[in-house]
């Protein structure tokens, strides 16, 4: 009863700030347009390539090269959806109405995991079938092996790296610092730990590392990595479990 | 009915709110008063749950907030008008805060037309003034028609016509047997609104009262009564004959006699049958909002000190007389009627001041910065002027000492 109430409450808000519809809508646009750009690129320098490039080339992960940058508009609309509450001090208003304070967290999570889902969802299906059609002649097919749990994958990536930036907020509470500490590891940090030969090791451990691992149809030649696509969204999946249990927890505790 | 055990919060160091204990009846409008930082808003926080006591409990309708049954239902709250996401127009905040507590959308619309608002339902609230800001507070927390509501200062930033309109919505909320908590610092509003009254200073409970009886006890009317300075015989006898008429008699300074518990009629009769001359018979009356200073300024933690601006000042040469010295008109001018001055550290009339008309001495208990200064010859300082800084420590030491 309280957690439908909760739903429903948290849909309102949700729909209610024009950041929801910036957020998201920034997500999908920049993806696509930026994996169409890698795709035409990797289609022109296709000739370049030498025989072992041709026969690791990965139509299906050049369409989604875009996600580089999207995935930082999905962490913003994640951050904002729960420190939204901090920042305005309505948090307060929210805990008097629904004491049941996992209750609250939970429920809007949920609402803006579902939503971040069906835009994840969506964005990665119009990716992949924009970047194939510009890719021509070097494209893949949604029947290929592997290729469907690529695609479906890539809205799953979205959709775990929104709800990590809801835990992280939920703990760290304030935008700007939530921001400021989501936007540069996941932008640079991440990348540069496992560009890295030394930290190559820990940086695929890390969630966004491991779960864009289920983007890929083929794996480079001397590829090591001690985990599968699924095993890598598990991975993922286990931060954010962290993330939100650590930010239920603080909820919880804290004086509001 | 709200009522609170040994509540005490402390966030690390400091103590917000210390060993509170008091009970909101229903039916009345409840004042909670004290200066700021003095512990309202963190006190508001823990009844409705929010934060957690150090130690003691406070309890609505006999549960912790948490563990009350369709909170929403029975409590309503206003904690701060800038709580709202300015992109979010008014009827959608509101719609979401019904929809988290189970509420119809058309009550949204009804409390819309309740606070005055429906014309800017569908406009950001980021656009909002402070007044309108406050009118969506009060109808979010009367959403759920509650039996007990809190307010913590509802009337900031509202217009004479709007404050008239809480006042009102407050009596009207208690009348109709509801129980009304609402938090200001501002004595002259809750001497309006409320029936009964907290009165907190540094999280610690000052008064808990009728309004008439804080009046009573706090209000201090006496008459001044002053015999010719030549005969002080004439006081002694004065003095004796209305303390056996049953008032209480205190020597002023100046030698003037303070005089409570007889109408001024009966002074001048008895006066009059111990053939005694007077030079003054005159009444004084302390205000509510200085009863409520006295009571409170030993509990004040942000006090402001004068504004000396020695930092824009040039540097004077040697010997040059400052300007802007002279007494500004209307401050620091002690007035015939002026209340007893508040110096005296939450001690009424222990330590009367003069009150003949004199020039420059500051009645409301700020340090004189011309005191120490060099003056010009046109406006001497008289050489008794008060040093009130130490009596103000005093009594904070004192009032710290007392409540402990």
């Amino acid at each position: 009863m309280a957690a439908a109430q909760v739903l429903r409450s948290e849909w309102t808000k949700i729909r209610s700030v024009s950041s929801t519809v910036w957020t998201l809508g920034l997500a999908g646009v920049v993806t696509i347009a930026l994996g169409m750009l890698i795709s035409i690129l990797s289609r022109n320098d296709y000739d370049s390539l030498n025989a072992k490039d041709r026969l690791t080339f990965d139509p299906t992960y050049i369409s989604f090269a875009g996600m580089s940058l999207g995935q930082l508009a999905m962490i913003v609309f994640g951050v904002l959806v729960v420190s939204n509450e901090y920042s305005t001090g309505m948090i307060r208003t929210s805990l008097a109405a629904v004491p049941q304070r996992g209750t609250l967290l939970f429920g809007k999570v949920f609402v803006a995991t579902l939503l971040a889902l069906a835009v994840g969802l969506a964005t990665s299906f119009v990716t992949f079938f924009a970047g194939q059609a510009v890719l021509g002649p070097y494209r893949a097919g949604l029947g290929d092996p592997g290729v469907l749990r690529a695609v479906i994958g890539g809205g799953l990536y979205m959709t775990l790296i929104a709800m990590f930036s809801m835990g992280v907020a939920a703990m760290l509470r304030s935008p700007m610092l939530s921001l400021g500490i989501l936007m540069p590891f996941f932008f640079l940090i991440s990348s540069i730990l496992g560009g890295v030969s030394a930290t190559k090791k820990i940086g695929r451990f890390l969630p966004d590392q491991a779960g864009s691992r289920i983007m890929q149809v083929k794996t480079p030649f001397d590829d090591d990595t001690p985990y599968g696509p699924w095993g890598g969204l598990a991975i993922m999946v286990a931060w954010v479990v962290l993330a939100l249990l650590g930010g239920y927890a603080l909820l919880k505790k804290r004086d509001a | 009915m709200i009522e609170a055990v040994g509540l005490t919060k402390r966030y690390g160091a400091k103590t917000a709110v210390y060993n509170l204990s008091f009970q909101v009846r229903p039916g009345t409008v409840t004042g909670f008063l004290g200066p700021n930082g003095s512990g309202k808003s963190t006190t508001m926080r823990m009844i409705l749950g929010l934060d957690a006591p150090t130690t003691g409990q406070v309890t609505i309708g006999g549960y912790p907030y948490r563990k009350l049954p369709n909170a929403p239902r029975q409590v309503g709250a206003l904690l701060d008008a800038k709580a709202v996401h300015g992109g979010r127009h008014a009827r959608n905040h509101l719609l979401c805060l019904a929809q988290l507590s189970g509420i119809p959308a058309r009550r949204v619309d009804e409390v819309l037309g309740v606070v005055g608002l429906q014309d800017v339902a569908k406009k950001r609230s980021k656009g909002f003034s402070l007044g309108m800001g406050q009118r969506l507070g009060i109808a979010a927390a009367l959403l759920g028609d509650p039996q007990v509501l809190l307010f913590d200062e509802p009337v900031n930033g509202l217009d004479p016509e709007g404050i008239l309109w809480v006042r009102n919505l407050m009596k009207a909320l208690a009348a109709e047997g509801r129980t009304v908590f609402v938090s200001s610092h501002l004595m002259s509003e809750m001497a309006l609104t409320a029936e009964h009254l907290i009165v907190i200073g540094r999280g610690q409970l000052l008064a808990d009262m009728s309004v008439r009886d804080f009046i009573s006890a706090n209000s201090a009317d006496f008459a001044r009564v002053r015999t010719p300075d030549s005969e002080p015989q004439h006081r002694e006898k004065l003095t004796a004959a209305l303390t056996e008429a049953g008032g209480q008699v205190m020597p002023e300074q100046d030698g003037a006699l303070r005089v409570t518990g007889l109408p001024l009629p009966r002074i001048s009769d008895l006066a009059h049958g111990a053939d005694v001359r007077l030079w003054e018979l005159s009444p004084h009356q302390a205000s509510l909002e200085e009863a409520y200073m006295r009571m409170t300024q030993g509990a004040v933690d942000y006090r402001s000190t004068i504004d000396q601006r020695a930092g824009l000042q040039e540097q004077l040469p040697p010997g040059a007389v400052p300007q802007g010295q002279m007494p500004v008109a209307g401050q620091g001018q002690p007035g015939w009627y002026a209340p007893p001055p508040p110096q005296q550290g939450g001690q009424p009339f222990a330590m009367p001041q003069p009150q003949m008309p004199q020039p420059p001495q500051d009645p409301a208990g700020t340090p004189n910065p011309y005191a120490g200064a060099p003056q010009p010859p046109a406006a001497p300082v008289p050489a008794a002027a008060p040093a009130p800084a130490p009596d103000l420590t005093k009594g904070a030491t004192d009032n710290e000492d007392a409540a402990r």
